[in-house]
């Protein structure tokens, strides 16, 4: 089948010469969560925003493949983009509080979605928002549409968010951080939740996280992205069983797990920082942080099989 | 070494101008006794009281009712100088907690300048020492916190909270500003230097995981109180309070194939303004009976162990 997203090297640079993404190749199918793990800066989010067209002036975006079923999404024009954005292709952010615009009601901002998309009266918008917000798990509905944002918690306005990003029916839904700000209590709500509307409307989820136990229990796949690139791919199997690339594995000795991690020990940990990545970079961009770096690394690195849709980039898969 | 003798910190404000006064009962009635080189980690969701009891630990805010002790001492009977020589903190965010105007070794220096009796060299040899001991590289003292990264940051904070060779240090959400992998670096920096200096830490988080690693002692704070509090080992092994198995059903570790939780703690927010009657976890609890609407649990449980809960045992 035919994916939902389909991306293929994808590259996107800011004006001050930062090459934040560099050749991103990512799929994901109906029905799929894809978790696009990370640290800060790594060009997670930026891969995301660039799906939705929503980069900042003056950041360049070119790829060989980004479609979405059959629409080629680097021919769109702003206006058929602005058309699809909201409606078949939804996401959510880190921080509801400043995607909800406090000046008007939950109900006003959410019944707008409807009438711009499908251009229905405010009548039926509100319906469907407060269908939604039951859906969701909000009780009261008919109260909370008539509230503004800051009379919410934090939980119930990433509620809110869901369930407005649900308004057209998306087919794709990327979500960036849903849950960062959250209480961990509120944490497992909400991604209960995500994971009980994907199955049940077949949503194909993009999930942007830097924590590896989200990914752990969400994704099907995974991609692992080091300073602009997906420097490993594969199922979440894969992944947390067998890694390859020395920063997946470093990152993963990283979290210390309750009653597993030996309390007297210290954590694994990468040495070092992320190299600032300009135009001309060549080689792999972690050689610096590796302890199996060899002159190879300076050099280009194929992208390597190891198994069934499990690639990476490092000179060691070749042995 | 540190004690906390049934400390209160309420606050009191209006919301509105025509609201009745709404007293904030930040933190309710905290009691613990930590021994020398002891880590206590408190856990809780935000809002809970944890970084107003940290501040109160600091010294930074008098408690409403209740006694805090450094050594059999009263805090409020020290002044400024004297605390700052025995407790120290490290705040969450490496970006806002540093004067971006000054140069590195200015901010480590400060707390021994603010001392006003250490002469300049002696000033300068401590701050180089600490700069080594917390891994940051010499050349690091004559530049400005912009042109650092979030980890060395929070490494220039750590250093000039141990520049004064305190003895008790409060850590509040030390590495949740910081990447996974730096978080590591700065845990195991903690660790070493504890063991270096002899050091007692007050551990403030949300990261049950983060805990678990680092504490010796473990308090689980909900709506002002300690409802739950035990050795780590014990805490982590045998929960007690429900609200505490809630917390550790929702750490989400790194392991594929487990399903996520339903803590089943419903939709309702606690409120520090509001809290509730009987016991304070009962609107969220999925264990609660009518007793524990009316009945307040508290006190040790038989054995000297606190959990706040009628069904603990």
């Amino acid at each position: 089948m035919r994916p939902v997203l389909e991306i293929e090297n994808l590259r996107v640079g800011f004006q001050d010469g930062t090459a934040a993404v560099r050749g991103v190749s990512l799929k994901v199918a109906r029905g799929e969560t894809h978790c696009l793990v990370g640290e800060s800066g790594c060009g997670k989010s930026v891969t995301a925003l660039s799906t939705m067209n929503l980069l900042a002036r003056g950041a360049k975006r070119s790829a060989d493949v980004m479609r979405f079923h059959d629409r080629d999404l680097t021919r769109l024009s702003d206006r058929d983009m602005a058309r699809l954005r909201g409606d078949k292709m939804a996401m959510i952010f880190q921080e509801p509080m400043t995607s909800l615009n406090p000046a008007y009601t939950i109900g006003s901002q959410m019944a707008e979605v409807l009438e711009r998309h499908r251009h229905v009266s405010r009548a039926k918008g509100l319906e469907r928002a407060a269908e939604l917000l039951g859906r969701v798990g909000i009780t009261a509905p008919g109260m909370r549409l008539a509230q503004y944002p800051h009379q919410l918690s934090g939980g119930l306005r990433q509620r809110v968010m869901i369930a407005m990003a649900l308004m057209c029916e998306p087919e794709l839904l990327i979500a960036d951080e849903p849950t960062t700000a959250l209480d961990v209590t509120v944490q497992a709500q909400i991604l209960r939740l995500l994971q009980e509307l994907q199955r049940e409307l077949g949503l194909a989820l993009l999930l942007i996280t830097h924590d590896l136990g989200i990914v752990a229990r969400m994704a099907q796949r995974v991609s692992v992205m080091y300073a602009g690139q997906v420097v490993e791919s594969g199922s979440a199997e894969a992944l947390f069983h067998s890694p390859t690339h020395p920063y997946t594995r470093g990152l993963l000795a990283c979290v210390p797990i309750p009653g597993k991690t030996p309390r007297d020990q210290p954590l694994g940990s990468i040495p070092g920082v992320v190299p600032r990545i300009g135009a001309g970079f060549a080689g792999c961009a972690f050689r610096d942080r590796c302890t199996h770096a060899v002159a190879a690394c300076a050099g280009t690195i194929p992208r390597r099989t190891i198994s069934t849709e499990h690639e990476t980039i490092c000179t060691m898969a070749a042995a | 070494m540190i004690e906390a003798r049934d400390a209160y910190r309420h606050f009191s404000g209006r919301t509105g101008m025509f609201s009745a006064d709404r007293v904030v009962r930040a933190v309710d009635g905290v009691s613990f006794n930590l021994a020398a080189g002891g880590v206590l980690g408190i856990v809780g969701e935000s809002g809970c009281g944890k970084s107003t009891l940290g501040r109160m630990i600091l010294g930074l805010l008098p408690p409403s009712a209740g006694d805090i002790l450094v050594e059999g001492q009263s805090l409020a009977k020290l002044d400024r100088r004297e605390r700052a020589r025995l407790i120290q903190p490290i705040f969450q965010d490496p970006f806002s907690s540093l004067n971006p105007r000054q140069r590195i070794r200015e901010i480590v220096g400060l707390p021994l300048a603010a001392q006003g009796s250490v002469s300049a060299a002696k000033q300068r040899a401590e701050v180089m020492d600490m700069l080594v001991r917390v891994g940051l590289p010499a050349e690091m003292a004559e530049r400005y916190p912009a042109q650092l990264s979030g980890g060395q940051r929070q490494r220039v904070a750590i250093a000039r909270a141990l520049v004064l060779r305190p003895r008790i240090v409060v850590c509040d959400e030390p590495t949740s500003a910081l990447d996974v992998s730096v978080q590591a670096q700065i845990l195991n920096l903690l660790a070493d230097l504890r063991r270096e200096l002899g050091l007692t830490y007050i551990f403030i988080s949300h990261n049950l995981a983060v805990v678990e690693h680092v504490a010796t002692e473990v308090a689980v704070m909900y709506l002002g109180r300690f409802v739950e509090q035990a050795p780590s080992e014990e805490l982590f092994a045998r929960p007690r309070h429900p609200y505490t198995r809630a917390l550790l059903e929702s750490v989400l570790t790194a392991e594929p194939g487990i399903p996520i939780p339903d803590v089943g703690l419903g939709d309702s927010y606690p409120d520090p303004a509001n809290i509730p009657s009987g016991c304070r976890f009962h609107p969220r609890c999925p264990v609660a009976t009518a007793r524990c609407r009316t009945e307040t649990p508290i006190g040790p449980r038989p054995g000297g162990r606190i959990a706040e809960c009628h069904f603990a045992d």
